[in-house]
């Protein structure tokens, strides 16, 4: 075991580590415990607050409602991924009246709230004239954000590619187009691809917002629940927090898997995450966005962890 | 402009609200973070396994599902009432100390293993070695990406605006409720964005200074 932090414990570090041990239970556990004695204490064990969850018709609608939920993330993450692609060959383009604006729309949606965004679309579109359904409202401010946060990650992959790599391209007589499609973003996107996936995990998790544009999703259920007879609010939103937290599991394990899978990789060849070299860490132009996607592919990040939410 | 300075008030509201959600949430997010991200690399495993748990599981739920729990699910258990500002800082400082944990964990990770073996072999002890070795090198390459996580909360007060806390968003449905208010959704809207857009630049603007200030030379 060795760690930046510690040593092998001696005795003395053993006798040090059980009475940690020992203070972290006896903390867990009073928190714990405190929870249920106010749980009972009000008995939210009692049938009747979990009653509603007997019904066949709940859990119909439990479906139907995760399918919306389901629905706007599908739909929102493809769009977001098309979005995201043309804004970042946009921002690499060489052409000024392309980079320009691009970059401005980038940094623009990056910066509005996505709630914002779909309260400007839900509330705020109306005044034009223009009615907009909460499911659209949901899909396009889900799309104008995480497309924005993609586009930087695919930029910030294909700037870390060495560049011999387009070079070579221009030497074998590819155009400016097949440089980019054959052998730039093809590389980009297994570099970044646990980026990718970690940023439609957030997209799945910020579905939920849809709840305070009164869009039909799980949570806005889980409101509407706890208006029922016995006033089931903790129950309903343990359920429908369960459902969340299994769907985000799911795609978070699939972020894992495939930063697995890259690592071991023999195509990423081309991407050497721990050469001191094309480490932008030690460049004076390099975003933080770099030095993240650098470290989750040298490994250090075990987990989706860009810090866009 | 008659938005601005025909509802000036509630604009001082809204601004004083959102930074008030955003310093005091940012508080219990380090406090708790730095608890949780010390246990996530602490030597004892039972430690290490709770900090994982609380991680996995925050960071897997909705920030809007956790102001739910907060916001409506404290008011079942019969404690003593707080306002609903107070519930929803406690909820996005939560949710934000799992990012905050993370970004410490991954900055103590990024110091080589090497920097900690060369000071136990020249005969430092543990508080030294931490003091004057790994943890200057983790504080540093911990800075931009600790920004980040507080753009990211930033942005996030925004969600308690769902809750009938009075940042910024809810000014767009109490100007509307209110008969003798001028201004159109739209136009609120849009000047909160603006708003957001100028706080962002300025923490993006803080971000790079520090991160040119204190990057490591390796």
């Amino acid at each position: 075991m060795t760690s930046v932090l510690y040593d092998v414990p001696g005795p003395k570090a053993q006798r040090r580590n059980l009475i940690l041990a020992v203070v972290t239970v006896v903390v867990v556990l009073a928190i714990v415990a405190f929870l249920v004695w106010r749980l009972s204490l009000t008995n939210q064990f009692s049938a009747a607050k979990w009653n509603v969850f007997t019904y066949t018709l709940v859990w119909e609608s439990i479906g139907r409602m995760l399918l919306n939920t389901v629905r706007a993330f599908a739909l929102a993450a493809v769009l977001s991924l098309a979005l995201g692609f043309l804004l970042a060959i946009g921002r690499l383009s060489d052409h000024a009246w392309v980079r320009v604006p691009a970059a401005v729309l980038t940094e623009a949606f990056r910066a509005v709230p996505v709630l914002v965004m779909m309260m400007i679309l839900y509330y705020g579109m109306p005044t034009l004239g223009v009615k907009v359904d909460p499911y659209w409202a949901v899909v396009i401010a889900l799309m104008i954000y995480n497309g924005s946060v993609l586009a930087e990650a695919l930029r910030a992959g294909v700037e870390s590619l060495p560049r011999g790599q387009k070079e070579a391209g221009f030497a074998i007589g590819l155009r400016k187009s097949g440089v980019m499609m054959l052998i730039l973003l093809p590389q980009a996107i297994r570099a970044m691809l646990p980026v990718i996936v970690a940023q439609l995990v957030v997209a799945m998790k910020d579905t939920a917002l849809g709840f305070i544009i009164t869009y039909q999703e799980l949570l806005y259920y889980a409101k509407l629940l706890s208006s029922q007879p016995g006033r089931p609010i903790l129950q309903s939103a343990l359920v429908i927090g369960g459902i969340y937290i299994v769907l985000c599991l799911i795609l978070s394990g699939i972020a894992k898997w495939l930063e697995i899978r890259t690592r071991r990789s023999p195509k990423l060849k081309g991407y050497t995450p721990d050469a001191g070299d094309g480490d932008p860490r030690i460049h004076d132009g390099s975003t933080v966005t770099e030095v993240i996607a650098m470290q989750r592919a040298g490994g250090r990040f075990d987990q989706g962890n860009a810090p866009t939410v | 402009m008659d938005v601005i300075f025909g509802n000036l008030d509630l604009w001082g509201e809204g601004v004083t609200y959102t930074l008030l959600v955003f310093f005091f949430g940012g508080i219990i997010a380090l406090v708790l973070g730095i608890i949780v991200g010390a246990m996530r690399v602490s030597p004892v495993p039972i430690a290490r396994a709770v900090g994982t748990l609380y991680v996995n599981l925050v960071r897997n739920t909705p920030l809007t599902l956790v102001f739910f729990f907060f916001v409506f699910g404290y008011s079942a258990l019969a404690l003593p009432t707080l306002s609903n500002t107070i519930l929803g800082i406690m909820a996005i400082g939560v949710y934000t100390a799992t990012y905050v944990a993370e970004t410490l964990r991954a900055g103590i990770n990024t110091v080589p293993v090497g920097q900690a073996e060369a000071a136990r072999a020249i005969g430092l002890p543990f508080g030294q070695v931490m003091t004057q070795v790994v943890l200057p090198q983790a504080f540093r390459s911990v800075v931009p990406p600790m920004m980040s996580v507080f753009i990211a909360l930033l942005k996030n007060t925004t969600v308690a605006a769902g809750f009938s806390i009075a940042v910024l968003p809810q000014l767009q449905s109490t100007i509307s409720n209110s008969h003798d208010r001028p201004g159109s959704p739209m136009s609120v809207l849009l000047w909160v964005a603006v708003i957001f857009v100028a706080l962002v630049m300025l923490l993006t603007w803080l971000q790079r200074t520090l991160e040119n200030r204190w990057r490591i030379v390796r």
